[in-house]
């Protein structure tokens, strides 16, 4: 591809979780189009570095949209302006010479600032070890053939299972809410026959913990769909409501 | 000190049931009393973790992840192995045995591999059983697909996730562990040494990567489940994080290194696009289901692919292997790809990619067909180079993906100092000089679940342990240590950021270390590594604190390890004069180009000992025998 850019940057920037953040202003010559979103920061951080200047910190790992690492809020959306892609999929050729990009962490009271761009969402691993499992031990299991599964009601379990834990929907939502997060797992358990057997404890653990971490309730705006990096559906919330419901009823 | 790999006595069918029988029992009691360390909580240390302290014991797990669901084990995409023989087309144990042994050149160990052919089966129960949402044909049953090597279909997947879907098993069984206060998680913690007391594995030390407190864990057995050093070529599939630190500080502290040269390049990748490129990144090998690689059959021609007629074309595996096509062995399909571009045939701007084409794909079962398939590959695809893999042919070019070496290992899993394990890509034991696809997922997993909680009893039950104290001397030392190794770099204070000595770092491994290997090169190497080695450590600067979160800090220290380890790769590249598997010595190959092995000289791991910073390393031989599968040319015509 031809011809650079000049990209200006806002970027937060925030020592640690007790300090008060503000942004920094960067202007980045020479950033060509084909370079990854993540790639233009490694130049920036590169040229920080050598001025003696700290490093901007944002967490990523794999680069290649699965991991669920990368978390950045950019221009005002969760991983950027493109619809089902992840902020380290993110290319340079989306944006043109001149713009303006704004970067700030996920912003939500349950994930509270590291450093920079670095948010903490430990409050995830919680729910999940409150109840996102079956629970089974090693060994002594069926043979996996014995319980055959409708490809139908497959497809739609890794539909939501596709899920990548990243946090876009909480940071998306007015609300802060964790509800497609939660949805996706109690959704995916709750549509397989191995996980029945605990669905209704799972979805009242999963919850409690969900509002004891502080998320917020729903906002019904669907702008945790919009924003998710791997398209998870609102009518797996849907699929919450009814087996909270149903774990309460019953 | 004499290498045993401890491999149990009796036919290869019954040395695990044997060997089980034999291995002594930690009464479910006194299994609490014991405290295990695992490092690393990706698919082989999260299923240790939830497995052991399902049976009782006390666990801590420590990443430097911020949860284990981020481990690397995520981006594997195509699949898991196991010999269930559902499609009925002549699987068996033993024919997964013997085609890993195949396929790895007959550089593995074969009671191992028999091993983990034969708890490949379970692994899928397990995993179901966990709620893994595997692929499944209209009548709900599972679907199993084709890989590289082998020429029944015996990969189990999740669409192109399988590796995200498995680790989430994992993960899940973890945290239910972890929500009975049976496992203690820390995250955010890289472990920066290894405690050795009274000739044992007591412990690690960990910096805390938010605060930058280093911190010690003290407990009776240390599991190391802490991944590969591909990233060592800076460019490779490796997610950024990857390294060898803790591998390395473990060889530092006695434990040897096995096969470290034996580098697996994987040819389906995303070629290089700009000076820029921070990774690169993978299409699952099962795209050669269906996808035929070609090039034109004249050089530099220069024509869009859809210009270039069918009989211009070269679609040279298919050529080459007329019986395993496009689904040889990934060290053969990479290099046969260098050799295409190296002779003038490669493709794209660079000229170094070859096309990977759907269209008659797309034309005999539509598109739609092929997008549920790999529609998140085509997807992934576009995102990178903004091209459409449906209308056009994919450009791919080989990259470096895993290692086969590792901390060397015994028949338990345990390596040259007694109770640390090594499991998963952190150990060198089963694939030998080339991995099959689908086969890393198998192995982490084996290893997790249905290994070590057998073979850490039986060290556990053998063994008297002295009361260790995190505040102790071998602690105190350990932590000094590292404290001094941090204030070292920190104190440098030169000129240049670590990535620019880790990218010339790669470049160095690749050009001379990668694909192709020879002798001149290799010694060219051992001079450039030590003098870059030295210039990093005259001239790195980094910026920010020790005493706080700092990216660059973590990255200085990994890279430090990666110049050592570099150096002894190319020594042990050096020292295998002879071809096999991904290791490609171009002084040694067949007339038809292949991998040209020497039995008789190099049926051997080569085990190395650490014999202190700029001192040539000890090398041990663990001599390796096969009697069921009889070594002999591979050959995938």
């Amino acid at each position: 591809m031809s011809g650079t850019m000049t990209i200006t940057l806002n970027v937060w920037r925030q020592s640690d979780r007790n300090s008060k953040g503000r942004f920094a202003r960067y202007t980045l010559p020479n950033v060509s189009p084909d370079m990854s979103f993540l790639e233009m920061l490694d130049l920036l951080n590169l040229d920080l570095v050598r001025k003696g200047e700290e490093a901007i910190a944002f967490d990523h790992d794999c680069r290649e949209g699965i991991c669920g690492t990368c978390s950045l809020y950019i221009n005002g959306r969760a991983h950027g302006p493109l619809r089902g892609v992840t902020a380290c999929q993110l290319h340079m050729r989306t944006f043109h010479d001149g713009d303006s990009i704004t970067i700030e962490p996920w912003r939500a009271k349950p994930f509270p600032v590291i450093k920079d761009l670095v948010v903490d969402r430990s409050a995830f691993d919680r729910i999940m070890a409150a109840g996102g499992f079956v629970s089974v031990r090693t060994g002594g299991v069926p043979d996996a053939n014995t319980i055959p599964i409708p490809k139908p009601v497959a497809e739609e379990a890794m539909d939501a299972a596709a899920c990548i834990g990243c946090g876009a929907c909480v940071a998306a939502c007015k609300n802060g809410s964790a509800m497609l997060f939660v949805a996706a797992k109690v959704s995916q358990l709750a549509l397989l026959p191995q996980g029945h057997a605990e669905r209704q404890q799972r979805v009242e653990a999963m919850v409690a913990r969900m509002d004891a971490e502080g998320f917020g309730a729903c906002s019904n705006t669907y702008a945790c769909e919009a924003e998710c990096p791997k398209k998870i559906s609102v009518t797996h919330i849907a699929r919450l409501n009814s087996e909270y419901l149903r774990a309460k009823l019953i | 000190m004499t290498l045993d790999p401890k491999i149990p006595a009796g036919p290869i069918e019954q040395k695990w049931d044997n060997h089980r029988f034999a291995m002594k029992l930690v009464n479910p009691a006194n299994k609490r009393k014991y405290h295990i360390i695992v490092v690393g909580t990706g698919l082989a240390g999260a299923s240790a973790a939830a497995s052991l302290a399902e049976l009782g014991y006390r666990v801590t797990a420590l990443s430097y992840h911020e949860s284990p669901r981020r481990a690397h084990s995520i981006s594997a995409q195509g699949g898991i192995n196991a010999p269930k023989n559902y499609p009925n087309d002549g699987d068996s144990v033993y024919r997964l045995f013997y085609d890993t042994v195949k396929g790895g050149d007959y550089r593995a160990r074969e009671a191992n591999v028999y091993r983990l052919s034969q708890v490949s089966n379970a692994i899928i129960d397990q995993c179901v059983a966990q709620g893994v949402p595997f692929a499944r044909e209209y009548g709900g049953l599972l679907d199993n697909r084709s890989f590289g090597g082998a020429q029944v279909s015996r990969t189990f997947y999740a669409r192109g996730q399988t590796g995200q879907q498995l680790l989430l098993g994992a993960y899940s069984a973890m945290m239910r562990q972890v929500g009975l206060g049976t496992v203690k998680f820390y995250e955010r913690r890289e472990m920066l040494d290894l405690v050795v007391a009274d000739g044992k594995a007591r412990g690690v030390i960990a910096r805390n990567m938010v605060d930058g407190r280093l911190e010690s864990y003290e407990g009776d057995a240390v599991i190391l489940a802490t991944g590969g050093y591909g990233n060592v070529f800076f460019l490779s599939t490796n997610a950024k994080m990857c390294n060898a630190t803790a591998t390395w500080r473990a060889h530092k502290r006695g434990a040897f290194f096995g096969n470290p040269c034996f580098t697996q390049i994987h040819p389906t990748c995303i070629p290089v696009a700009s000076e820029h490129q921070s990774k690169l990144t993978l299409m699952s090998e099962s795209l050669r289901n269906d996808g035929r690689i070609w090039v034109p059959k004249a050089k530099a021609d220069k024509r869009a692919p859809n210009q270039i007629p069918e009989e211009e074309r070269d679609y040279y595996l298919e050529r080459l292997y007329p019986s395993f096509g496009n689904l040889v062995p990934r060290d053969v399909a990479s290099r046969r790809a260098k050799e295409m571009c190296d002779k003038g045939h490669g493709v794209g701007t660079t000229g170094l990619a070859v096309y990977l084409d759907f269209s008659e794909t797309i034309k005999r079962n539509g598109q739609a067909w092929v997008a549920e398939k790999y529609g998140n590959l085509f997807d992934m695809y576009k995102q990178i180079t903004g091209e459409d893999g449906y209308e056009s042919p994919m450009r791919i070019y080989p990259a470096v993906h895993y290692t086969m070496g590792g901390l060397w290992v015994d028949y338990n899993l345990m390596g040259t100092i007694p109770g640390l394990f090594v499991l998963g890509e952190a150990n060198f034991s089963d694939h030998g000089a080339n991995r099959l696809g689908a086969s890393a997922l198998m192995q982490g997993l084996a290893d997790g679940y249905f290994i070590i909680p057998y073979t850490i009893g039986d060290y556990l039950a053998s063994n008297k342990f002295q009361k260790i104290d995190a505040a102790g001397p071998a602690f105190k030392e350990a932590e000094a240590s590292v404290a001094d190794l941090t204030k070292k770099l920190i104190a440098v204070r030169g000129k240049t950021p670590v990535d620019v000595f880790h990218k010339e770092l790669g470049r160095i491994m690749w050009e001379y270390c990668g694909m192709g290997r020879n002798a001149a090169g290799l010694k060219k190497a051992l001079e450039l590594i030590p003098a870059l080695r030295e210039r990093f450590w005259e001239d790195v600067l980094i910026t920010g604190s020790p005493d706080s979160f700092n990216q660059e800090l973590e990255k200085a220290h990994r890279l430090a390890d990666f110049l050592e380890l570099a150096e002894l790769m190319v020594r042990d590249a050096l020292l295998r004069d002879e071809s096999c598997g991904g290791h490609f010595r171009e002084e040694h190959q067949t007339e038809e180009g292949e991998a040209k092995r020497n039995d008789a000289k190099f049926s051997f791991v080569a085990a190395w000992e650490f014999a202190g910073t700029n001192r040539t390393p000890k090398l041990h031989k663990e001599p390796l025998k096969f009697d069921y599968v009889k070594p002999s040319q591979r050959s995938y015509k």
